[in-house]
């Protein structure tokens, strides 16, 4: 179901943990089966867990606990925006309203073509940075203007 | 990001995070003079209790104690874990510290690794930060590459294996137990105390868990010894800290200053209030730390001790500020919001007492509030508070609690007018996109 690429990220996070610990790897499985496949379906968990030698159920179990992996399709960019207090303070609530109104969708909505979806995030860690943007998972945009997220969503819209 | 202090000494934004840079500052000369001088761990842990260096995650627990629960003679593997869950709302310290100083965190952990004999560690980090995540492993990478790590460190019988681990979105994890289950593959659920990590933790094998900040102090009170440390501080509060600063002030960021700084002077370091407004409001150590009312934070001093007398809780050194724009109603909502979404949901006070804070102070709000709301919310976290697994659930309480003793006023007028002391074009005015200078 994985790529050869991706099955052999997985085995250098098997490598981390002790021989008989396996599972610790699924935290890392997940986000690398996501990134291929664009989201967790049940059988993309159930093999995971199945590489693992875990049950399917304590897979499904990480997958559903943290938040930053999807158990539903997203587009093909998931922006997330930090809303929480030391970020609002300092303009996160106006820039997930200027994403609002850009893509002219809420949080937990795709755009129609697929481009784009908008999360709401809780703390993540860089509340001096803020607005803080957090575009699939991984890139973390700093001090967002709206000139810097017209910039932003330009450049994604191409890729 | 202020380059003063220890940790932050020297650095230069991203350009200054390699194994070069850090050892041009001096960086693995402890861990180098430990091993040829073959220094006892008894010596390194007598030097941690001199320093006075507290848990800088937000417990303040003192490490060199923690460091000595370890069993000495346990027959089995021993782990070391590093705490860089930082998800606390206002936090973000850690952050900087492993993008710009990661190997002060390897070194630290390599140190402690050899005063508890430790043979495998991880440094759990935040996933929101994989960025980070990334660039910590080319660090460990550099570090192994060059024999500071890994089997026979520095060609003598010592090894430590370290990795890193990270987070996907999950707030729990930052207690220690949750992590370890994390580290372990499971959902991030507190496990019940005792038994303490020290005896059983990660696999269940005698474990130490630390604050990021903690390693990274670690190298400098070996190169310092303990009590010049603890001298940089005030007796009790050892050491430099860093202290993040957020919220209404002109430049954000993280500031490493000694302990027992007065918090006026962190302010002036952070460029005063934005727009020269007044300061209304200080939650002085990270989101779950009661929140101070500004004539009572400008007494205080930075320090556990100063900001426990407040009142209040150092904890991870996570200044929010807040200005006289800022709604107290909202702010609690918001906050409210945070912990209902990041409880684990195992215990139930706190699952479903959350839940009730949160819509309680939504209803005030949002004009519904009722007369008796404020008995409610007291009531709630008095139900919650000391009867669960963890702390989430005091954490979720105290600002409750404070918001109400310190501004109480401010929501019964909200519960009265249905509507905000503050006009909303006001607040809309002081929570614009700001970016500093």
């Amino acid at each position: 179901m994985l790529s050869q690429e991706s099955l052999q990220q997985i085995d250098r996070e098997i490598a981390k943990y002790p021989p008989d610990q396996k599972q610790s790897a699924v935290m890392s499985a997940l986000r690398i089966a996501q990134i291929e496949m664009g989201w967790l379906a049940k059988e993309t968990i159930e093999f995971v867990a199945g590489y693992l030698d875990m049950p399917a159920i304590a897979a499904y179990e990480v997958a559903s606990f943290y938040n930053m992996y999807d158990l539903q399709p997203v587009g093909r960019h998931k922006i997330t925006v930090c809303t929480n207090l030391p970020c609002a303070l300092s303009g996160g609530v106006h820039a997930a309203d200027y994403v609002k109104q850009k893509l002219g969708i809420d949080f937990n909505e795709t755009t129609p073509d697929g481009k784009f979806t908008l999360k709401e995030g809780e703390c993540m860690g860089a509340c001096g940075d803020a607005p803080v943007l957090l575009v699939n998972n991984h890139h973390m945009c700093s001090w967002m203007t709206t000139e810097k997220i017209d910039q932003l969503l330009a450049d994604l819209e191409n890729k | 990001m202020s380059a003063r202090g220890l940790i932050l000494a020297g650095v230069d934004g991203d350009r200054t995070w390699r194994l070069q840079d850090y050892i041009g500052r001096g960086g693995y000369s402890a861990l180098k003079k430990i091993i040829a001088e073959k220094i006892p761990a008894e010596t390194i842990i007598a030097e941690l209790k001199a320093s006075s260096l507290r848990g800088r995650g937000g417990a303040g627990f003192p490490t060199g104690l923690k460091w000595s629960f370890m069993p000495r003679s346990f027959p089995g593997a021993k782990y070391l874990a590093c705490n860089s869950d930082e998800g606390e709302p206002g936090t973000f310290k850690d952050r900087d510290i492993l993008r710009y100083n990661p190997h002060s965190v390897i070194e630290g952990m390599t140190i402690a690794a050899y005063a508890m004999g430790c043979e495998r560690g991880y440094n759990y980090i935040h996933g929101e930060i994989f960025e980070i995540y990334e660039r910590f492993e080319e660090a460990l990478a550099e570090a192994r590459e060059a024999g500071l790590l890994g089997q026979k460190i520095l060609g003598s019988d010592f090894s430590f294996e370290l990795f890193a681990h990270h987070g996907y979105g999950a707030y729990i994890c930052g207690e220690e137990t949750a992590l370890l289950e994390s580290i372990e593959g499971k959902k991030g659920q507190p496990r019940f105390k005792p038994p303490f990590p020290a005896s059983y933790g990660l696999y269940g094998k005698p474990t130490t868990i630390n604050n990021t900040e903690t390693f990274a102090s670690v190298p400098f009170i070996v190169n310092m010894g303990g009590e010049n440390f603890l001298n940089l501080g005030k007796p009790n509060n050892g050491g430099t800290k860093l202290f993040s600063i957020s919220g209404h002030v002109n430049r954000p960021g993280n500031y490493e200053i000694g302990m027992g700084t007065p918090f006026a002077e962190l302010l002036e370091m952070a460029g005063g209030m934005r727009g020269g407004r007044k300061l209304k409001a200080v939650i002085p150590g990270g989101s779950s730390s009661p929140v101070l009312p500004a004539t009572v934070m400008m007494d205080c001093t930075m320090d556990y001790d100063s900001i426990a007398k407040a009142g209040s809780m150092l904890g991870s050194g996570a200044v929010i500020v807040m200005d006289e724009t800022t709604c107290m109603v909202k702010a609690l909502e918001r906050l409210s919001y945070f912990y209902f979404e990041e409880s684990c949901g195992q215990c139930t006070p706190c699952r479903e007492g959350t839940g009730w804070l949160y819509r309680v102070v939504h209803r005030i709000e949002n004009g519904l509030g009722r007369r008796d709301d404020l008995d409610l919310l007291n009531s709630v976290t008095g139900n919650i508070m000391g009867r669960t697994i963890c702390a989430l659930g005091d954490a979720a309480s105290m600002p409750v609690q404070s918001f109400i003793k310190h501004f109480g006023s401010e929501f019964e007028y909200h519960i009265e007018n249905k509507k905000c002391l503050v006009p909303p074009e006001v607040q809309h005015q002081g929570s614009q996109i700001y970016v500093s200078p």
